[in-house]
């Protein structure tokens, strides 16, 4: 994720003027890498559980992908008090849809929601590269990626954070079978192999990767609800 | 500026001011590869051991898995090195031979104050320019030495010492554990304790564990003395099948691989 | 439709701006500070402990200042960093242990509870951008589940075994990673009170604004414990044998 480059973009924070400069940043870059591979009839999410600050590690074990009350999962990257904020933000919401609809939320509701959330905050954003995966209307797999702004694509697969640059070319290559003969770049993966690519693109990142690691979080959203288990990464 | 003018030797400094003037214009400098690194080294009841992990960085990617930090200086002397990988090698490369040549001559062992006076002198030259930050241990005719030299030249004479990005992770396990007069397998323990401590705690540094026990006539190398970050195997191969390559002209036919005639068409 | 006037704790205000300039007062950096706070799981609950020291920049302004204080029955928090936003804070969490009194409903203050509420009082004044400038280490037994959390001026939180403030991050971390982590339900008593003096004696050597008086606390079933000042034992044999820098 290229936070110094999206600090360059004109975005500033509309509080007090100040004449004199040097302000203090409020955000921090808090390191580890998120994915969602969306398969046929379910999600395969992952994230690292890595919280880190400059080259000292805060937590082995803080969960950076968390699910949601309507069965959807949402993954993060970036600024982790924005992320934890971001999460509650979107559970009021959700909270009120329910009250009022006497359901809970779809997983396109709850995309659409999420970017007016973001953009909400356009001025002061949160600095969180969220991924938003569940089933569709249809019970497809379905992923929503956003930039911290609220842009919003809806994709088969996608790579944030730190090793995003590692891992989302290696998501091109073996999951959108880009740039090859013989392959049908819109043919959707198995279970089985979209979790081994999950877990291969992991143990990758965290050998080149200093920022990834320890464990990893892994989520399949399927039919029957979300089923989650936790794998050892390296600790270097 | 004549052509007599030019010293043939040193660093040239001619595109200072270019790159100062592209650096205020928003030219990103390249950067050079960093170790951040965890090297310590500590004197035991025979002589020295100097420890260095294994891994390179450029920026937040690791360059180098299984990196050497412990350089060569003499047959008796070693010298750890963080900071630039390129100021690291080059200064340690260079002043060795200095002391190979400085041994023929006097038809002397080097001594280690030799060594670290020559590296002081020459980082204090360029004023911290070369970003070479050293552990330099080694056992002459006094005895065992260990010195720290930092990028400016100055120097620090101590009973264990440590430096890089993980210098406070492995001092944490020198000062809870170091004593006066280890015996050798302590020693070997101590430092390898304290170069893991850098691995597992500084994301600056990591991998493997470098060992090197200097002693009174003998000199012993362990290279990835200890490696506790073995790669898992991979959950499936990713091999593509023949063919796999997309390509956009293909190959006349009857003419085989390798021929001056795939060259590129630059007529129209 | 007009929104509904919640009347926050005075403590989360905003504050009023200077009439003249429009010019606010902010926390731009500490100003007395306290440094490292070392705290880690253990059998019985969790340990924690921080020097009595208040630096003034360089000078060692306070020789006897408290870092470690308890809320409620069963949470123990520590703190470093800008000692008046800690005594602020302190403020706040005795007004919030009032306020819970008076309700005298026989309910207490759980420690996830007063863990959230100050990471939300940080999270807010980061958002501010008018942070309060410290690093608090929250622990305790919350329905014998242990309980120890971070958060600082960013508003950044997490859980962890061992957890160490500034200097400690660096120094303590390390020896506590070792010698903790995956043993926080086997270690007694003995055993952690020796760890945490490792740690509190490698930052003593090393960390230049430490001081050799400080306080132990330690939660357990029987509550909130936090020693008066002591002094660990140092060695500084080895200076004996060093002679100058090289040359």
């Amino acid at each position: 994720m290229d936070f110094a480059q999206f600090q360059q973009a004109p975005v500033s924070v509309p509080t007090e003027h100040h004449s004199h400069g040097n302000r203090w940043d409020p955000y921090v870059d808090n390191g580890g890498t998120s994915l969602a591979i969306a398969g046929e009839d379910f999600v395969v999410v992952a994230s690292d559980t890595r919280q880190s600050n400059g080259y000292s590690i805060n937590s082995r074990y803080s969960p950076k992908a968390f699910e949601l009350s309507n069965g959807s999962v949402l993954a993060t990257t970036g600024y982790h008090a924005d992320a934890l904020k971001l999460v509650e933000h979107i559970e009021q919401r959700a909270q009120l849809y329910f009250h009022k609809h006497d359901r809970a939320m779809n997983v396109s509701a709850m995309a659409q929601m999420l970017s007016g959330i973001l953009y909400s905050k356009r001025f002061f954003p949160y600095y969180v590269f969220p991924i938003l995966s569940g089933l569709d209307a249809k019970g497809k797999g379905a992923v929503y990626t956003y930039d911290p702004v609220g842009n919003m694509e809806r994709v088969n697969y996608q790579a944030y954070g730190s090793a995003s640059a590692l891992v989302q070319p290696f998501l091109d290559s073996q999951v959108g079978f880009k740039n090859q003969r013989n392959a049908d770049p819109s043919r959707l993966l198995e279970r089985p192999q979209a979790v081994k690519l999950a877990i291969d693109a992991f143990t990758g990142a965290t050998e080149r990767d200093i920022h990834t690691g320890d464990w990893l979080d892994l989520f399949i959203i399927d039919q029957d609800g979300i089923h989650q288990t936790k794998r050892e990464l390296k600790h270097d | 500026m004549a052509p007599s003018m030019e010293s043939t030797t040193g660093f040239k400094f001619d595109n200072v001011r270019r790159n100062q003037l592209l650096g205020d214009k928003g030219y990103k400098v390249p950067t050079a590869t960093k170790t951040g690194t965890t090297i310590v080294g500590l004197i035991f009841r025979d002589g020295v051991i100097l420890g260095a992990d294994t891994r390179a960085t450029a920026g937040p990617i690791v360059a180098d898995k299984n990196c050497e930090k412990i350089h060569y200086l003499a047959p008796n002397m070693y010298c750890c090195g963080a900071g630039t990988a390129a100021d690291t090698e080059f200064t340690t490369n260079m002043i060795s031979s200095q002391l190979a040549l400085h041994s023929l001559s006097t038809g002397r062992e080097a001594r280690v104050v030799t060594a670290m006076t020559m590296l002081k002198q020459y980082l204090f030259k360029y004023q911290g320019h070369i970003g070479a930050a050293l552990v330099l241990g080694g056992y002459d005719v006094g005895g065992p030495h260990l010195f720290t030299i930092y990028p400016h030249g100055s120097t620090d004479k101590l009973p264990y010492v440590t430096m890089g990005s993980g210098s406070l992770a492995a001092m944490s396990v020198f000062e809870s554990r170091w004593r006066q007069g280890m015996s050798r397998e302590e020693g070997i323990e101590l430092v390898k304790d304290a170069i893991e401590a850098g691995i597992f705690n500084d994301m600056g540094s990591g991998s493997n564990v470098d060992v090197c026990v200097i002693t009174k006539g003998n000199t012993e190398y362990l290279r990835n003395y200890a490696r506790p970050n073995e790669r898992v195997e991979k959950e499936q191969s990713y091999k593509f099948p023949a063919g796999t390559t997309e390509f956009i002209v293909p190959r006349p036919a009857g003419v085989a691989a390798g021929e001056e005639s795939t060259a590129m068409d630059t007529s129209a | 439709m007009d929104a509904i006037k919640i009347q926050l704790p005075h403590t989360v205000q905003p504050r009023a701006e200077n009439a003249n300039d429009g010019a606010v007062s902010r926390t731009m950096q500490p100003i007395v500070t306290g440094t490292s706070v070392v705290a880690f799981k253990y059998k019985d609950g969790i340990m924690m402990a921080a020097d009595t020291l208040a630096s003034y920049g360089s000078l060692a302004r306070f020789r006897s200042e408290k870092r470690l204080m308890a809320v409620g029955d069963n949470t123990l928090v520590g703190v470093s960093g800008d000692l008046s936003d800690f005594q602020y804070m302190q403020h706040v969490l005795e007004d919030l242990e009032t306020r819970e009194l008076c309700m005298d409903d026989d309910q207490t203050l759980g420690t996830k509870s007063v863990y959230k509420y100050i990471s939300n009082i940080m999270y807010n004044r980061r958002t501010k951008v008018d942070p309060l400038w410290n690093s608090y280490v929250v622990a305790g037994l919350d329905h014998d589940e242990k309980f120890l959390g971070f958060v600082d001026l960013y508003g950044t939180r997490y859980q962890s075994p061992t957890i160490a403030t500034g200097f400690g991050a660096h120094l303590a971390q390390p020896i506590l990673r070792k010698r903790v982590e995956g043993r926080e339900d086997e270690i007694e008593e003995e055993e952690a009170l020796a760890i945490l003096d490792d740690c509190m004696r490698v930052l003593f050597y090393r960390d230049a604004r430490s001081f050799n008086k400080l306080r132990r606390a330690k939660v357990t079933a029987q509550g909130v414990e936090i020693s008066e000042p002591y002094s660990l034992e140092t060695n500084w044999d080895f200076a004996e044998s060093i002679v100058g820098y090289g040359g």
